[in-house]
């Protein structure tokens, strides 16, 4: 398949494979302990996940799986909310699919849908906006979910329900931001990281210049990475370039889609309809500050939290569960005390069972139940 | 039992409750859109009953095979077929995989009230055609209509009967170390076919669903290697989870090499948008076979001499260990373990 296969192609990976042992050979003797890379992203980790490229890497590089799985760390008060928007009688609720099996603290929207709850599932913001043309006289809400990745095209939906005053739809904004995702898990006093592969998708949005203060501030190196393996793999040995090198950039792998400043039209939309939040709730990690976003005041009337009574209700994680730790990079997913007894993909404790991009349901999924069979 | 009844011709557009009321609307309903429709011998009879000689299903082989099946396919058309078709080919394929000779099936419709009339027999058309081109014949049949949002449009069940010959015994717990998987061509073109007919998505895709009767590939390929050890079709849940019930129960490890398992580009494409994966994708007319290394290569060729098996390809073999994982190389360098879904194979966000 064209624009595919040419980044999956199995001899240009056994180069990068190749040239990627070589730097980790030459680093060896200075290593204390295995060189930790994040990559943030849950499309990254489904990658890595489903082309076995962790096998494919030395034994002294370790990649560690970053909390950029927008699922994953949906707190459980918020499908909390989801439900109880769903379940008005008035009310179509719609979704992204794969937020649909989030555990809350009584049901997932899959329950709530079995219970009789309109809930559909839609693959953009946009067919949230057409069944609310086609249903004027019920309520839609779409359930704006996911990093600067999807907050353009929420943003484009309440910007064009707007122009054409539909006034059934609204958006139940749950978007979050990677910066200061990134700031909290390098200011954990654990965290123990040398390099990041930063999210792709977000950069085409954002821009790299966002990304600055990890080289500056940090001093860690980070490139932005595409979602074929052969982006991975090349990202990685970029990354691994600058440690050798002794240097720590800022550098853009994913060239053939993001442009340093970004988008700017979907910038602007996000600016237009978007303000930070003071701060944000993550499953697994905890608040973090200015790490979501929401409606401007001027648009209330498309802001499902401005229509609704929502309960926003604070549901603690489990207390056995150890998210926050393998998402930093300080265990991994076997090294949790529950990890595929109490907490599976069928009955997900923690945030990162919940989604197949989330590090432990790969890991679980993946048959790497216990160290030995890594 | 309903012979005596004064005939009159069928009449009207849409079901009604009343033709499934047991009176005189619903005999109108049987002799002219099923009875008719069908026209098999057993049916013609309307007895409460099909009967068969025991005689004739003893010349075929020793073992009698009885399955069933419901179908709720949305939508009831799509491209490549309809829930008719897919109602007999399902049954008889569920015969055909344990080696037997698929010959007689039943009809139970539960239809809602307000179907048409003329979408009715365009079912039971198709269901007739694919019965007659697999050689079975529906014998007995029930009628249910429902009220309006007591039942989807349609469901069918369908039960089949068939003759297993007394040479072969195909079991899923009968792959052993160093056998290969078999399949008779591309996988995922139901699922994807089915997702395109939905037409949420607004896919430009021109995949047909794969839905064939399996029962003449089958038996031509017992004929030439009457010791298949296992054979399933991969409907629900696709290749993977076939793959997984041979791996459990005959507690070994398959091992695949994805360059060799056929998908077709446009399916791949639907799975590359929508974050779906071709190995879990439904399947309607694709049996995984698993046979000794050395009859493979005849079999194989043999199969490609048949219509429904012309991209037959080995996927696969059998290892002793790890035992009861499906394990596959990604083409890429790389293996991961292909494991049986938790639900639904739900898109992702980004």
């Amino acid at each position: 398949m064209k624009f595919v296969d040419e980044f999956r192609d199995t001899e240009k990976a056994k180069a990068l494979t190749k040239a990627i042992q070589k730097i980790a050979s030459n680093l060896e003797p200075k290593l204390t302990k295995p060189l930790q890379i994040m990559e943030f992203c849950g499309g990254h980790t489904h990658t890595i996940f489903r082309y076995g490229i962790e096998q494919m890497l030395p034994d002294n590089i370790e990649m560690v799986h970053g909390p950029g799985c927008p699922v994953c760390v949906l707190p459980m008060g918020r499908v909390d909310d989801c439900v109880a928007l769903a379940e008005n009688p008035d009310v179509i609720f719609t979704t992204f699919g794969d937020a649909m099996r989030v555990p809350g603290s009584k049901k997932s929207l899959l329950q709530a849908k079995a219970d009789g709850a309109d809930i559909r599932m839609t693959y953009s913001p946009m067919d949230a906006l057409n069944l609310a043309r086609k249903n004027p006289d019920k309520e839609v809400i779409f359930f704006g979910l996911g990093f600067e990745t999807t907050m353009p095209s929420s943003a484009f939906t309440v910007l064009q329900a707007e122009r054409e005053s539909i006034t059934n739809f609204s958006l139940f904004c749950n978007h979050i931001t990677t910066v200061p995702t990134i700031k909290a898990v390098l200011d954990s006093p654990d965290m123990q990281l040398d390099g990041f592969l930063a999210p792709g998708h977000v950069a085409m949005v954002i821009g790299e210049r966002p990304f600055d203060f990890i080289a500056l501030d940090y001093h860690k190196p980070i490139v932005i990475t595409g979602f074929e393996p052969l982006d991975i793999l090349h990202s990685l040995w970029m990354v691994l370039q600058q440690i050798e090198q002794g240097r720590s950039e800022v550098e853009n792998q994913y060239t053939r889609i993001v442009q340093p400043n970004g988008n700017t039209p979907a910038l602007e939309a996000i600016s237009q309809v978007f303000e930070i939040r003071e701060f944000f709730e993550w499953r697994g990690l905890g608040s973090i500050d200015h790490s979501g976003v929401r409606m401007k005041e001027s648009y209330a009337d498309f802001d499902a939290e401005h229509k609704f009574a929502v309960p926003n209700l604070k549901i603690a994680d489990p207390k056995s569960c150890q998210c926050g730790e393998v998402v930093k990079g300080v265990i991994k997913p076997w090294d949790c005390k529950i990890f595929g007894t109490k907490c599976n993909p069928e009955n997900p404790m923690g945030a990162l069972m919940v989604s197949s991009e989330g590090a432990c349901a790969a890991y679980f999924n993946n048959g790497y139940h216990e160290k030995k069979t890594a | 039992m309903i012979s005596s009844l004064p005939k009159t011709k069928f009449s009207g557009k849409t079901i009604t409750l009343s033709h499934g009321a047991g009176g005189k609307a619903m005999h109108d309903l049987i002799d002219d859109i099923f009875v008719a429709g069908f026209d098999s011998p057993e049916l013609t009879l309307l007895e409460d009953q099909a009967r068969f000689d025991l005689n004739e299903l003893n010349k075929l082989g020793n073992r009698l095979a009885l399955t069933t099946d419901s179908y709720v396919v949305d939508p009831l058309f799509f491209p490549g077929g309809d829930i008719g078709k897919l109602a007999v080919t399902g049954t008889i394929n569920d015969l055909a995989v344990g080696g037997a000779i698929p010959l007689y099936l039943t009809c139970g419709m539960i239809i809602e009230e307000g179907f048409a009339i003329d979408d009715l027999q365009r079912i039971v058309a198709s269901m007739k055609a694919t019965a007659d081109a697999a050689g079975v014949r529906i014998v007995t049949g029930d009628t249910k209509v429902v009220p309006r949002g007591a039942a989807d449009k349609l469901f069918i069940n369908t039960a089949g009967v068939g003759v297993i010959a007394e040479s072969n015994n195909i079991l899923a717990n009968r792959a052993v170390e160093g056998d290969v998987v078999i399949i008779n061509g591309y996988i995922g073109d139901h699922g994807a076919a089915i997702v395109d007919a939905r037409g949420e998505l607004a896919l430009e895709i021109s995949v047909e669903t794969d839905c064939q009767p399996l029962n003449d590939l089958i038996q031509k390929m017992l004929t030439s290697c009457p010791d298949i050890h296992c054979m399933r079709d991969a409907t629900r849940g696709g290749l993977a989870t076939v793959l997984n019930e041979f791996a459990a129960s005959s507690n070994v490890a398959i091992q695949l090499d994805q360059t060799n398992i056929p998908v077709r580009e446009e399916v791949r494409g639907v799975c590359e948008v929508l974050g779906l994966d071709p190995l879990y994708l439904a399947n309607e007319g694709k049996l995984v076979a698993i046979v000794a290394a050395q009859d493979a290569e005849q079999l194989i060729k043999l199969m490609q001499q048949h219509p429904a098996g012309k991209d037959s390809c080995i996927i696969g073999k059998i290892e002793a260990s790890p035992q009861g994982k499906v394990i596959l190389e990604t083409g890429f360098g790389g293996n991961r373990i292909i494991d049986m879904l938790v639900g639904e194979q739900l898109p992702r966000i980004c």
